[in-house]
């Protein structure tokens, strides 16, 4: 049983990363910075645990700023995915330039 | 420093005004003379200006000091070099005269021409009060320091009339005809000029005119004040004392001169000289010679000369049997004229009258009068001497003037007779005696006595005056000290004919801090009028007192050295807030690099992506906005550096507003281009 469990993952993992592949670059790139902020994030949620609040603030502007900027880059994503009609919401500007410098002026 | 020495004059008036209107002035002394010596005379032999020059020179001579030999030779060469120069202003010309006027510098020949003809023109061209002053003033010093020199004053009428426009319905002086602000001060300055004038004129003034500056000086008088001591004085901005200089030294030069013929109340007179008096010695030069000048036209004027009685020692002791003395004269000190005092009544402290009438002999030789006879009821205590001074009628031609009545405090002290001291314990409830002991406080005794908590000490004596009438001592205590040094105080309170204090063990046991043992005894009796007070060791007192209980207070443990309060405290630790407690270095910057990580971890993959920079437009005004576009997203990460390490939030924000509106237009413009771009591209 675990030998198929085991096997079942791999095959699970394999199949999702080359169905990853597929997506556009652009779309990569915009995954990639999230995962980089999600894990500044993460890190210094470790060394408060480690180290205490001490200065409280500073760790919730860390924390909530690359979370923040994470959630922008989800949304850029959202709009800009050619695949995603169902979410073809009534933006302002419904070309990428103006999906990105909304992108930008929110960051 | 007018403030501060403002301050300490209005403290010493205040202090005199406490008096309850009984107060003695002193004429001046040999310490003002000595006093003015230290304010006056400068360690190097030379003046700030004139005007101090001026003031130091007039009161050493007024006083009778003299000190020009040493101080003449760089004052004089300061006049001489002020009324040389023919553009001088009219004050230092003012103050060169006024001091060479003392000093007697020698000039040159022509110095008076020149002089004479500015001081002409100033006065025909003044338009204020003080150049009026200056110029008049300094005329009339020409005159008398340089005779034979050629005075006219134009049109003598003309200037009493332009000076004149400055006076107000109150009496008070304008400085000039554009600033509405008057002054008491500008008052005595406008009548020193206007006796200038009329000294001056060619031909007589108008008489009019002369009555109505004299209604003026009278409605002056109605804003005099006064203190309860009967003192007079004139308030203003320059301070009580410049200003009542100012109008004294107008006055007296006013009714100088012939035509005026000026009389003032004689009350108010003697009460602006008691003001002076009153002063006592100032510190500052300029409070010393208004007092010293003012003092000196009172002493020689004529409206009326005021007499100063007063007394070098108020205390009477009926022991020595001395005489009072009293003396009279000028408030310069000078010998006064014939006349006679006296005593009109003598009243005690309950308010009923023990001498009447009674006149004081006069001694030439010493020239005080004095009162050498007291009556046989005259005790002990604090008296209110009421004098009069009757003017011989010779002396009432030259005008002086005294007080209708000086009230003089008078201490009375003797030797007051103690009798009938003893000391007893006895026993509590049935107040029987166990011992006692009688005593004679002038020697110490070795009195012994015991006593335990349930007995009570008894002290009394007997206090008699020479006329034996009982006395009421101000102070009586008796103090009981413990061997190991701790003091108890109680009063003795005067019940009746005898004094006598009952000390209640049982109650005390507590105050007494339940200690047993020897106590010493002493009795301290004192008070202003006896001449006797004493403070006698009477013995000690064995005293048992119970055990202490828990919870009474201790004893302090060291008698508290009296001088010890005055040393330094103890000090104080401050507790600080704890600080936080932060985590080691190392284990921070582990983190910082760390944090780094992700980021490089970004940038690795983007190169694995394949990023480039391909499409960056290559034609020069879409490449220009593009890289100010990059360009101004690149200095706002810039600015977030900058705030996080020292900007505040507002520069921040100031310099964001500006990058983004102008990234907004670089922006628009870059992303047109590459929606040109790109509709070129489908279109090709």
């Amino acid at each position: 049983m675990v030998k198929s469990t085991s096997k079942d993952a791999q095959d699970l993992f394999r199949s999702l990363h080359s169905a990853y592949s597929a997506t556009p670059t652009n779309l990569k790139i915009i995954d990639m910075y999230v995962v980089f902020a999600v894990f500044t994030a993460l890190i210094q949620v470790a060394y408060m645990a480690l180290v205490g609040s001490f200065p409280f603030n500073s760790f919730l502007s860390g924390v909530l700023s690359c979370v923040g900027t994470a959630v922008l880059a989800v949304c850029l994503r959202i709009q800009v995915n050619k695949e995603n009609k169902e979410f073809k919401c009534k933006t302002i500007v419904t070309n990428l330039g103006g999906i990105v410098a909304m992108f930008v002026i929110a960051v | 420093m007018m403030a501060r020495c403002l301050a300490r004059f209005l403290v010493s008036l205040l202090a005199l005004a406490i008096c309850n209107a009984a107060s003695v002035s002193h004429p001046i002394s040999d310490s003002h003379r000595s006093a003015a010596l230290d304010v006056f005379v400068p360690l190097d032999g030379s003046y700030k200006s004139l005007e101090e020059a001026y003031e130091a020179l007039k009161s050493l001579e007024i006083l009778g000091i003299d000190k020009k030999s040493d101080l003449s030779s760089g004052t004089c060469e300061n006049v001489v070099k002020v009324l040389a120069s023919p553009s001088s202003a009219l004050k230092d010309v003012f103050y060169a005269l006024s001091v060479n006027g003392i000093l007697k510098c020698k000039t040159g020949e022509d110095v008076p021409k020149d002089i004479v003809s500015k001081l002409q023109a100033g006065a025909k061209d003044a338009k204020l009060l003080l150049d009026f002053y200056y110029s008049i003033r300094g005329l009339v010093l020409v005159k008398e320091q340089f005779s034979g020199t050629d005075l006219t004053l134009g049109d003598a009428e003309a200037i009493f009339r332009s000076v004149k426009a400055l006076s107000q319905s109150d009496g008070r002086w304008r400085y000039s005809s554009n600033n509405a602000e008057s002054s008491t001060f500008a008052a005595g300055l406008a009548f020193e000029t206007l006796a200038g004038v009329i000294s001056l004129a060619p031909s007589e003034i108008d008489q009019s005119l002369i009555q109505t500056v004299k209604t003026g000086i009278l409605k002056l008088f109605d804003s005099i004040q006064k203190y309860d001591d009967g003192t007079f004085y004139f308030d203003g901005s320059e301070g009580p004392i410049s200003t009542t200089a100012s109008v004294i030294r107008g006055l007296t030069s006013f009714a100088a001169s012939e035509s005026t013929g000026l009389n003032l109340p004689g009350d108010k007179i003697v009460g602006l000289a008691k003001f002076f008096l009153g002063v006592g010695i100032p510190g500052d030069a300029k409070d010393f010679f208004n007092q010293i000048d003012a003092l000196a036209c009172l002493e020689d004027n004529r409206f009326s000369v005021p007499l100063i009685l007063s007394l070098p020692s108020t205390v009477i002791s009926l022991t020595k049997k001395e005489p009072l003395k009293v003396k009279v004269s000028t408030v310069l000190g000078s010998k006064a004229p014939a006349l006679s005092v006296k005593l009109a009544e003598a009243l005690n402290s309950k308010g009923s009258s023990v001498i009447n009438n009674q006149e004081l002999k006069f001694d030439a030789d010493s020239a005080t009068y004095f009162l050498d006879s007291f009556p046989k009821n005259f005790d002990v205590g604090k008296y209110t001497f009421v004098f009069e001074i009757l003017l011989d009628e010779s002396a009432n031609e030259k005008g002086y003037i005294t007080e209708a009545q000086t009230k003089v405090p008078i201490a009375a002290t003797g030797a007051i007779g103690i009798e009938n001291a003893e000391i007893a314990v006895l026993d509590s409830d049935v107040g029987s005696i166990e011992s006692q002991k009688k005593l004679d406080l002038t020697k110490d005794g070795v009195v012994s006595l015991s006593a335990n908590h349930l007995q009570k000490l008894r002290l009394s004596f007997q206090l008699t005056t020479p006329l034996g009438l009982v006395f009421k001592p101000h102070q009586a205590f008796l103090k009981l000290k413990h061997e190991s040094q701790v003091e108890h105080i109680f009063l003795v309170k005067t019940y009746g004919k005898k004094a006598e204090l009952v000390l209640d063990f049982l109650g005390l046991v507590e105050k007494l801090y339940y200690l047993s043992g020897k106590y010493e005894i002493q009795l301290t009796i004192g008070d202003a009028s006896m001449e006797n007070s004493l403070l006698s060791n009477i013995g000690h007192i064995e005293l048992d007192l119970p055990e202490r209980p828990e919870k009474a207070p201790l004893p302090p443990l060291h008698p508290t050295d009296p001088y010890s309060r005055y040393g330094p405290k103890s000090e104080i630790s401050h507790i600080f807030r704890v600080p936080e407690k932060l985590p080691a270095k190392q284990l921070s910057l582990i983190f910082l690099g760390l944090i780094v990580l992700p980021f490089i971890a970004f940038l690795i993959g983007l190169t694995r992506l394949g990023v480039n920079i391909k499409s960056f437009p290559s034609s020069v005004g879409a490449a220009t906005s593009a890289l100010l576009f990059h360009g101004g997203i690149g200095a706002v990460l810039l600015l977030y550096v900058l705030f996080w390490l020292k900007l505040d939030l507002f520069t921040t924000l100031k310099a964001l507003s500006l990058l983004g509106v102008f990234l907004l237009f670089v922006g628009h413009r870059t992303l047109s281009n590459l929606a040109a771009a790109s509709n070129k591209l489908k279109s090709a």
